[in-house]
């Protein structure tokens, strides 16, 4: 009896002598991230805010408001509108049309794997520090959902529903901006995508086929493709590198995209690198949505290069118009590029709609 | 027993927050400082993608992005007592980020020969291995697999002028030499070491590393990036032709502060 009280003791002071004084009061039922084991062999820990950690109740709460429409102005359009997950999370229209009909100028970016966004800069223009940053850019985005915070915010208090699943996902059933935003960002680092062809490939369990094979090496091979650096490769497979390039679209800018929020003309004309995975469902492509097909984007990185002075010096081929792939190189990049799709990041049922 | 219980609790509780510093209070750690330079004007974040410069062989460029890795800061003493930290910083400029590091590695004060790896030599340039080097906050930092694998040492990127004064871009990328032309793939590791100098090490020390940017085209080699601007990964030669530029003067030694 001694013995165990002793140990009892121990294990008590031992605990309680590292015990942060700061733990927050209220918690809720722990919900890890599910890690692919790809992921965690390759990649470093994703990244979750100690002020926000993943919740059950938390990440059920911003699964809901995602496809809610209470969020816009008029009560019609939710973040679903434009971030389908049959179209990973991305909308299938060049330009999303808001609450007031209004068409954006940008492409809507798809959402997965954020969670492992190293440099933390989020939209086309990295115009976002955090994922709980970026929540209330479209809601209060005058040509999207069109809304105020405290109009969002004054619509969830009034409901029967939401302030107990705050209640259960913070501790509150007072809602703010706060418990919003970090709500629907835990929601969406639950947007892992993993599991294409290419990664069972990787796992073993897939085998490429030659023209998946020889694309691969097409984009690895920094004298035809070169796309590893700016698009990660089987080590790195986020197949993105979440940085900014100017990859040679137009001569003159009609978006600045990077400068237009950091106002250095050298960012004039820089787009973040999106992720190559999902490419099959994630049509159009580039920024602005200008090309509907993979076979114009590899057409532009191909011949369709033209200079700016910011052009990214990746392009280095900028003189002969592109990297002058022959026709089976194309089309060989292209089945390698499709096979980093993702069908089961479509039909994942904790993605869909629960309301 | 009882006695012992207690005391075993004392023991472990006392542990759970033991400061790793409690015993070593006779080892310190030392901090290092990277800056950057063209032939002694230092660079600035506002000189990327602005400021031309001359190179050795007469060609205009810029420079846009320099990232580099360091590896196994070694402090060795008179008497061949060898301190290695065993790890690595990656360091990029125009980011402003690791310009200040302290490797994982304690001595005593007292004086020493010190070194470090330019990249990671063969021992530590293995495939995959370092998830925050597989993908970086600014993207991945590996090597494909048909070149070898393992990682970058360095990327230095930007603009020169050719000779019809066109902009084009350069890609200045150190990595292990490997010639794709021979079977199996060969292999020759082109990261070097560093030798500093001489270093007082005290309580508070730190060690400034100066890199000269233009030492890279300048010494033994002229380079002409009219030839050699791109592509150079799988370019066995030019591999070396870098590591030898490097190894020649690139790094010295800065200010020493106590």
């Amino acid at each position: 009896m001694t013995h165990w009280f002793a140990f009892g003791l121990l294990i008590s002071l031992t605990v309680f002598s590292c015990t942060d004084d700061e733990g927050s009061q209220y918690a809720a039922t722990p919900a890890p991230l599910k890690t692919p084991l790809l992921f965690q062999e390759l990649l470093s820990d994703p990244l979750i805010p100690v002020s926000n950690p993943q919740t059950v109740e938390g990440i059920a709460l911003g699964r809901k408001l995602f496809y809610d429409p209470i969020l816009s102005g008029d009560g019609t359009q939710a973040c679903a509108n434009c971030h389908g997950q049959e179209t990973t999370f991305t909308d299938p229209l060049r330009f999303s049309i808001g609450i007031d009909g209004i068409a954006g100028r940008r492409n809507a970016m798809p959402l997965f794997n954020m969670a492992w966004n190293f440099n933390q800069k989020f939209f086309w223009d990295g115009r976002s520090s955090s994922m709980e940053e970026q929540v209330f850019d479209p809601i209060e985005d005058p040509i999207e959902m069109h809304n105020t915070a405290e109009n969002a915010v004054a619509s969830l208090q009034a409901t029967n529903v939401y302030p107990d699943m705050f209640a259960a996902a913070f501790g509150t059933t007072t809602i703010d901006r706060t418990l919003v935003s970090k709500a629907i960002a835990q929601f969406e680092r639950t947007l892992i995508s993993a599991n294409s062809k290419f990664d069972q490939s990787l796992e073993g369990t897939a085998t490429l086929t030659p023209s998946e094979a020889n694309g691969l090496a097409v984009f690895m091979d920094e004298s035809r493709g070169d796309c590893f650096h700016c698009h990660g490769s089987p080590n790195s497979p986020l197949w993105t590198d979440n940085s900014f390039h100017n990859n040679g679209l137009d001569e003159i800018f009609t978006d600045r995209g990077l400068g237009e929020f950091t106002g250095d003309p050298r960012d004039f004309g820089l787009f973040k690198s999106p992720s190559l995975r999902n490419l099959a469902y994630s049509a159009p492509y580039m920024h602005d949505g200008r090309f509907n097909t993979l076979d114009e984007v590899i057409d532009h990185y191909s011949e369709g290069l033209v200079f700016s002075p910011t052009i990214d010096p990746l392009m280095k081929t900028i003189a002969q118009g592109g990297i002058q792939l022959i026709e089976t190189d194309k089309e060989d990049l292209k089945a390698f590029l499709l096979s980093l799709s993702d069908p089961s990041f479509l039909s994942n049922p904790d993605f869909q709609n629960p309301n | 027993m009882k006695k012992v219980a207690l005391l075993l609790l004392l023991v472990v509780s006392t542990m759970g927050c033991k400061n790793d510093d409690d015993n070593t209070a006779s080892l310190v750690s030392v901090g290092f400082n990277f800056t950057h330079n063209w032939d002694e004007n230092d660079i600035q974040n506002s000189d990327f993608e602005t400021t031309q410069y001359i190179n050795a062989f007469g060609t205009e460029q810029t420079i846009s992005k320099l990232v580099y890795l360091i590896s196994d800061i070694t402090f060795t003493t008179a008497a061949g007592m060898v301190y290695d930290s065993g790890d690595f910083n990656l360091v990029d400029v125009r980011e402003g980020t690791n310009l200040s590091y302290t490797p994982n590695v304690q001595v005593p004060p007292g004086d020493y020969a010190v070194s470090f790896t330019f990249g990671f030599d063969d021992e530590d340039n293995i495939d995959g291995v370092y998830p925050e080097l597989n993908q970086t906050a600014e993207g991945p930092w590996g090597v494909p697999a048909m070149l070898g694998g393992g990682y970058h040492y360095m990327r230095l990127e930007g603009k020169y002028k050719d000779t019809a004064a066109m902009d084009i871009g350069y890609a200045y990328h150190a990595i292990r030499a490997n010639d794709m032309n021979v079977t199996p793939l060969l292999l020759e590791d082109t990261s070097f070491v560093v030798n500093l100098g001489q270093v007082t090490v005290s309580n508070t020390t730190d060690i400034e590393i100066k890199m000269n940017v233009a030492e890279w085209f300048k010494n033994p080699n002229t380079w002409n990036l009219n030839i050699l601007f791109a592509t150079l990964m799988p370019n066995f030669e030019a591999q070396k032709m870098i590591s030898e530029n490097g190894a020649q003067g690139a790094f010295s030694l800065g200010i020493v502060t106590q």
